[in-house]
């Protein structure tokens, strides 16, 4: 639709109109978009800064949140520090400069590692059983069909607080407890649902006669599947896929119940990042910058099916 | 649809008559075994981590059984757990507290939602970055966000006070968001519709745009007046969508977990104490498990009443 189309309609809104819409709409983006600069800014700050008064708009940046992130520190007494060889390193140096030393690396590294390995690989798992699923139901008579969609369905609403119970008494029967396979089993079995739905959605869109020809050209119906259908619904499975991860990426509830350490994902663990005397706001500001800048990259992959995906696949626009 | 299935069983009678090592690589697997193939393993994966489990928690809510001593003898109880969440009134308040959350978080995105789906669909210069940029918020994990909301509330240094204090005189240290029995409900409120008025305002704005412009032709050549266009099609023709984004909303938050167990834990004391941080603090904490699988199936069966609403509602949206 060009400008000129638009105008000639006599219900297009007017330039007014729209200049005040769009001034209203810009307003709203701005402040919503506060909470989200301020964190960001507030990983650059060094702790004094981050919780000043009144709030400190400009600033020295300073790296000081992301060392403390990824470090572990002791703090010593002056005479243990004059003894120490002088700081070699820009990141000693800094830790240097508040009295402490640096003992070590803190968890947050194998904490990264574990949310995409787990969010990866429940992707990968709900997606494959996802598509093969979903065509199942798009493509063939299945007894039950409305019902089983709606089960489906019907399990990722469940609340998981009252899916943990008995999830994590399974789990320690089975020692899958604070493990990345428990866990990835677990968004597995919850993601799958989504990537049912969805998958449906895009799979129905695809006309059956290319399987058709394809079949009447001597292929079988897995190798129809394969080469005509897949490649049909790639940019319907990369979509489920970026869902999937998201949430697997953002889950809570199961991490903070079900695993405590060695399979411990991201989001249980920023709130515990601490510092002398409570929260070290900056680095908890860098974990979460650095976690949540791989979501503001998917939204914008995503944009165009969002509305399809929070929707499992009903509004397609 | 007949018609496909005697064309199938002459298939079947045709492929019978071959020997099965010459009808395998011609025909490949037969559909029906395919479609079982293809749907079986997500039903099993279901069955297993879904399925399963509930059957157990239906199980242990009839049982004294504790998690935390699983040697000690399990006796059954009946319907005692049952009789008593009925009857208990902390549950009640849980109950309350949930159902004001979900009201006015629902009341508040809907209202704001909808007006941003209106004000975007007037298709202002630059209208699709704007609404990308709105959108960005219901991304984020809850937890997360909930924990950095934790950081704009403190009382003396937190950017939410200091935006309050600087429109409205009020010293910034005298009140405390997540601290203060009156506030802190409102605090979970402000983060919530922060958080998902994109959501719905994104669910409005499909149902904006699937409105056809000749309705809208017509109605001008009728002269009807904008306030009773807005009345008498758009609000009506986009209540089904209205409608998806107030269920799934409804839903969501009736379990609400992550973003209220990071701000204020259910406190102070339990004035913000929604029914699954109810949930995890007798199950998790107290360890009392044959109570908590009790209201577990409580809520299940809630959640799943609402989930059947829910549906209709998606295959009616479909429809259009």
């Amino acid at each position: 639709m060009s400008a000129s189309d638009q105008a000639r309609s006599i219900v297009a809104p007017t330039s007014m109109m729209r200049r005040i819409a769009g001034a209203l709409v810009i307003v709203y983006a701005i402040v919503t978009m506060i909470p989200l600069v301020w964190i960001i800014a507030t990983s650059f700050k060094t702790p004094p800064d981050s919780i000043a008064y009144p709030p400190k708009i400009v600033f020295t940046p300073s790296l000081e949140g992301y060392v403390n992130l990824f470090t572990t520190r002791t703090r010593q007494s002056p005479e243990v520090l004059a003894q120490l060889p002088a700081p070699t390193t820009w990141y000693d140096k800094l830790v240097r400069s508040r009295n402490m030393v640096i003992a070590g690396p803190s968890n947050v590294v194998p904490r990264f590692v574990n949310s995409i390995i787990i969010a990866f690989g429940s992707t990968f798992l709900a997606v494959f059983l996802g598509t093969l699923a979903a065509y199942g139901f798009s493509r063939f008579r299945v007894p039950f069909k409305d019902d089983l969609l709606f089960f489906i369905l019907s399990t990722r609403m469940m609340p998981p607080i009252a899916v943990a119970i008995p999830i994590y008494l399974m789990y320690r029967q089975l020692g899958l407890n604070d493990t990345k396979l428990g866990m990835i089993l677990l968004y597995t079995a919850v993601n799958v649902s989504l990537a049912v739905w969805l998958l449906k959605g895009f799979i129905d869109e695809i006309p059956r006669e290319y399987e058709e020809a394809a079949m009447i050209d001597g292929y079988t119906r897995l190798q129809a599947f394969r080469l005509a259908v897949l490649p049909q619904a790639a940019t319907g499975i990369a979509a489920t896929a970026i869902f999937c991860l998201i949430f697997a990426w953002n889950e809570y509830a199961f991490a903070v119940l079900l695993t405590s350490g060695t399979a411990q994902t991201m989001p249980p663990f920023i709130p515990f990042i601490i510092g002398e005397g409570g929260q070290d706001w900056p680095a908890v500001a860098a974990a979460t910058t650095l976690f949540v800048v791989p979501i503001f990259v998917f939204t914008l992959l995503l944009r165009k099916h969002l509305l399809r995906g929070i929707t499992f696949g009903a509004v397609r626009k | 649809m007949s018609e496909a299935t005697t064309s199938g069983a002459l298939t079947e009678k045709v492929a019978g008559a071959t020997p099965e090592s010459l009808a395998r690589p011609l025909r490949g697997l037969s559909d029906k075994a395919i479609a079982w193939l293809f749907i079986g393993p997500t039903i099993v994966l279901l069955l297993a981590i879904n399925i399963f489990p509930l059957i157990w928690t239906i199980w242990l809510s009839f049982t004294n059984y504790r998690a935390n001593k699983p040697n000690a003898e399990v006796k059954t109880v009946g319907l005692q757990w049952y009789e008593r969440i009925l009857t208990d009134a902390d549950v009640w308040f849980a109950m309350q507290t949930t159902a004001h959350f979900v009201i006015w978080t629902i009341i508040i995105e809907t209202v704001l939602g909808f007006g941003l789906a209106w004000l975007i669909d007037k298709k202002f210069r630059g209208h699709g970055v704007w609404t990308t940029i709105i959108l960005i918020p219901m991304m984020l994990s809850p937890a997360v966000v909930g924990n950095f909301w934790t950081f704009l509330y403190q009382p003396q240094s937190g950017l939410f006070n200091y935006a309050v204090s600087f429109f409205t005189g009020i010293e910034p240290s005298s009140f405390q968001m997540l601290g203060d029995v009156r506030l802190s409900p409102w605090a979970i409120v402000i983060v919530d519709a922060w958080m998902w008025t994109p959501y719905v305002m994104l669910i409005c704005l499909a149902g904006l745009r699937s409105i056809p412009d000749y309705i809208y032709e017509a109605a001008e050549v009728d002269r009807a007046s904008p306030w009773r266009q807005f009345w008498s099609i758009t609000l009506p023709m986009a209540l089904p969508f209205i409608m998806l984004a107030v269920l799934f909303r409804g839903i969501e938050n009736f379990k609400m977990f992550d973003m209220v167990n990071l701000l204020t834990g259910g406190g102070p004391g339990s004035t913000t104490e929604v029914v699954s941080i109810t949930l995890k603090r007798q199950a998790f904490e107290s360890w009392r498990t044959g109570y908590s699988s009790a209201l577990a199936i409580i809520l299940f069966v809630t959640v799943f009443g609402l989930a059947n609403i829910y549906v209709k509602a998606l295959n009616r949206v479909k429809q259009r």
